[in-house]
């Protein structure tokens, strides 16, 4: 009883601050200063049409930069976890697939796949990018293991992809000291054409390399995840 | 006006499905309401434009996470015997 009353209080307290923020929140109407910089600016400085690729990769790349290695960290931990140890070769009594998931997923895979590589080669004119084409390969893939589980990936293949991709992605953070502006300028093999695939410098290149990173990990935590079915 | 009707619906649908996935006591249908939880808001990114949000929170939160939720039920169902 007291209990629930003490939880009564606290759910009033926060109900009160929420009250204030919700009574003073008027909404913008233009935008402030500094995104009326990068909406400005953006074309020019970066060359990509799409602002918000333009503010991820190049204005706040560093904060990119971070994300993909938490992301890191934590494939990285899980596949620490879940380090196979028995490994006696017993068989796993997989129920059947369906027929129908099996085969839509023989349709789908491809189409997936290829669609994660579109949405992170046009990042910088369409919507999404590295880590959103990434994670739709990755999904392609989960759907793969669930449809054909027998089916082997190799865990080395993904950790060399996600290795060469983290490296390239620093080198041409570095890259952008040593011939342009600062740590990910884009601005390092010129800027190109606005608007056409090869245009807005190094964000398709940096953002190929995302694109594999993010995918070959989430790859990973699914896949050690999927081996790990068998133990107790 | 169409798009705030139907923001106002997909907040409310969101709220309910929320609450089935923390008070149902059968784990499957929480992890599917969670799940759709995810669905549900990443449409509602688009309807309010944003659709780089909208791409991310459909690909990991309604399809990876609720996979990965799912291999980690059975692994502890295995466990418990």
């Amino acid at each position: 009883m007291v209990k629930n009353a003490f939880i009564f209080l606290i759910l009033i307290g926060v109900a009160m601050i929420l009250v204030n923020l919700f009574a003073g929140f008027t909404g913008n109407v233009d935008l402030g200063q500094i995104a009326n910089h990068y909406v400005a600016n953006g074309p020019a400085e970066v060359g990509s049409a799409n602002i918000v690729t333009a503010v991820v990769v190049t204005y706040r790349g560093f904060d990119t930069l971070g994300e993909v290695t938490i992301l890191f960290l934590s494939a990285a931990i899980v596949g620490f976890f879940l380090k196979i140890e028995n490994t006696d070769n017993t068989e796993r009594n997989l129920k059947y697939t369906s027929e129908i998931l099996n085969t839509a997923s023989q349709v789908l895979v491809p189409i997936m796949i290829l669609f994660g590589v579109y949405v992170f080669i046009n990042g910088h004119l369409s919507p999404g990018g590295g880590f959103q084409g990434g994670a739709i390969i990755a999904s392609g893939l989960v759907l793969m293991f669930i449809a054909q589980p027998k089916k082997e990936i190799g865990h080395k293949l993904i950790n060399i992809i996600e290795s060469i991709s983290g490296v390239g992605f620093v080198l041409m953070g570095l890259a952008g000291v040593l011939f342009a502006g600062g740590f990910l300028d884009n601005n390092v093999i010129g800027l190109g054409k606005f608007g056409t695939l090869f245009s807005a410098g190094a964000i398709p290149i940096i953002y190929i390399f995302v694109g594999l990173k993010v995918g070959s990990e989430l790859t990973g935590i699914a896949l050690s995840l999927k081996e790990n079915q068998n133990e107790a | 006006m169409l798009n705030i009707i139907l923001a106002i619906f997909l907040g409310i649908l969101i709220i309910v499905l929320a609450i089935m996935a923390v008070l149902n006591k059968n784990i499957v249908v929480a992890i599917i309401a969670a799940g759709a939880v995810s669905l549900f808001a990443s449409v509602l990114y688009l309807i309010l434009a944003a659709p780089d949000v909208a791409m991310t929170e459909a690909a990991i939160g309604s399809g990876l996470s609720t996979i990965i939720f799912f291999y980690v039920l059975n692994k502890i169902n295995r466990q418990n015997g």
